[in-house]
């Protein structure tokens, strides 16, 4: 089993999506919301995902794939 | 260390021992280094400050390691230098310029990563890691060499080579990744759990960060003792800022200057301006953008300090100010050509906004602003691009005089 913790940013036209549910049902992984701020024109969630390794990372593809902003919980580490 | 008392979570106040962790476990919120302030005053004076070397480690009893244990290749204490020239043409009578590419590796990098390196040290960790594009890639190579530990230096594939040489002469391991930006970013934070490396922006970040705040006293103690008016800051994941503004406070705290009134301006790029735009629609979120900017050092999309930059923009009555792309440069020569004084692409960005800000009557004629230049040309001269319209001449005296008269024509 694997454990990934990550942030999920949503534009806009993505808030209502039901995709934290989606990645539990279709993937079977554990997700755990430990904080999020959803507001009218975005919203973000930092949660810890846990599964086999290979399917955290195929639900991460998906959810990328649906135009949700997938990144580490530090934000970007690569500096200048 | 006698001054430190533990970690704590930014967000939820949690409380952490004195360990390689960057993340809260409840909330997953940066965590950050808290100090006993009463001790720190009582054991600091401006006279024992004066009596340090002269560099960053003349602060050392506000940064959270031991005592004369610091891996130092002579950072900080670079000059702050009344910028005269530049102040009469933007107007202002009290302008300095805060040349922090004078460092070793000519970039104010070295201040962070000379704190993590001793830290990293001091946790015996035997490998020290970054995943850099640039400034901060040659920083940890140079430390890494010092300390005699080894080091990985992990970059995105199609970086430019001068930037890859300029670290891998001090003998790291160089490690291309391929794939995007987030690919390599999201590779590199996993990287970061699967190996006990000191990685020096991630794991060893709460420490990292801490550095930056030597910027604050720094200037401060070279004004006499005083805070600015007005500091102007570049903007890549809003921690130089928020750490600048921190230093500031903490002498304060400790009764090394009065009550600093410091406005603490923030300039990013036109093309990655992501704390700007939250400042500008008055939001306390900030949303990621791609980064399309020619000041790579600021290119950060996702920042993580962003919503801390935000509180002190409202906090010191700052603000967020940003540089349009086809002004870098312009600001990097008005700088150059003034005071002598070749900075980076982020020089460029902080110049050119500090020009928007002394247009929008935000910083006054009579007021001290620093402004931070924070790295060195030489590093970004690809980004000059072609604008060197040489006299041609044969080698003889009157062809030369001819042309000569016929340029000042």
């Amino acid at each position: 089993m694997a454990t990934k913790r990550v942030k999920f940013t949503f534009p806009q036209e993505l808030i209502k999506e039901p995709v934290i549910y989606k990645l539990g049902v279709d993937f079977g992984i554990v997700t755990n919301i430990r904080r999020a701020d959803i507001r009218d024109d975005m919203g973000w969630v930092v949660l810890e995902l846990e599964g086999e390794s290979n399917v955290v990372d195929e639900g991460l593809a998906w959810v990328i794939s649906t135009g949700v902003r997938v990144d580490p919980i530090a934000g970007d580490i690569i500096e200048g | 260390m006698p001054h430190v008392k533990c970690l704590q979570c930014r967000e939820c106040k949690s409380e952490y021992p004195i360990e390689p962790l960057n993340a809260c476990e409840f909330c997953f919120g940066p965590l950050e280094v808290s100090y006993d302030y009463d001790s720190v005053a009582k054991a600091v004076s401006r006279k024992s400050i004066e009596s340090g070397p002269n560099t960053m480690w003349r602060y050392h009893d506000f940064l959270p390691v031991e005592k004369d244990s610091a891996v130092d290749i002579s950072t900080g204490f670079t000059p702050l230098i009344h910028a005269k020239n530049l102040g009469r043409q933007l107007g202002l009578d009290h302008l300095y310029i805060k040349n922090d590419s004078v460092n070793p590796t000519f970039s104010f990098k070295d201040r962070p990563v000379s704190v993590t390196t001793t830290k990293a040290l001091e946790f015996e960790f035997e490998v020290l890691a970054c995943v850099s594009t640039g400034n901060l890639m040659g920083s940890v190579a140079a430390h890494g060499a010092k300390a005699g530990m080894q080091t990985m230096v992990f970059y995105p594939a199609d970086l430019e080579q001068g930037k890859i040489q300029g670290a891998a002469v001090y003998g790291p391991t160089m490690v291309a990744v391929e794939g995007t930006y987030d690919q390599a970013n999201r590779f590199c934070s996993e990287l970061a759990d699967a190996h006990r490396w000191a990685f020096v922006n991630i794991n060893m970040r709460p420490y990292y960060a801490e550095g930056s705040k030597t910027l604050g006293y720094e200037i401060a103690e070279q004004l006499g003792w005083k805070a600015p008016d007005h500091c102007v800051v570049p903007g890549a994941s809003g921690e130089l800022h928020t750490k600048i503004w921190k230093g500031l406070e903490e002498f304060e705290g400790a009764g090394l200057i009065d009550k600093a009134k410091t406005k603490m301006h923030l300039a990013q790029a036109e093309g990655c301006s992501p704390i700007v735009e939250a400042f500008e629609s008055g939001n306390n979120q900030v949303k990621p953008v791609r980064p399309q900017t020619i000041a790579k050092s600021l290119a950060i999309g996702n920042p993580a300090a962003g919503p801390y930059s935000l509180e002190v923009l409202r906090e010191t009555g700052g603000t967020g100010v940003f540089a349009y792309e086809n002004s870098i440069i312009d600001g990097i020569r008005l700088l150059a050509e003034t005071e002598g004084i070749f900075t980076e692409t982020a020089g460029g960005v902080v110049i050119s906004s500090l020009k928007r800000l002394v247009k929008q009557g935000k910083i006054k004629k009579d007021e001290v602003t620093v402004a931070f230049v924070t790295g060195n040309g030489l590093k970004t001269l690809e980004a000059m691009g072609d604008f060197v319209v040489p006299i041609e001449t044969k080698p003889d005296l009157d062809t030369f005089q001819k042309k000569l008269s016929n340029q000042k024509d």
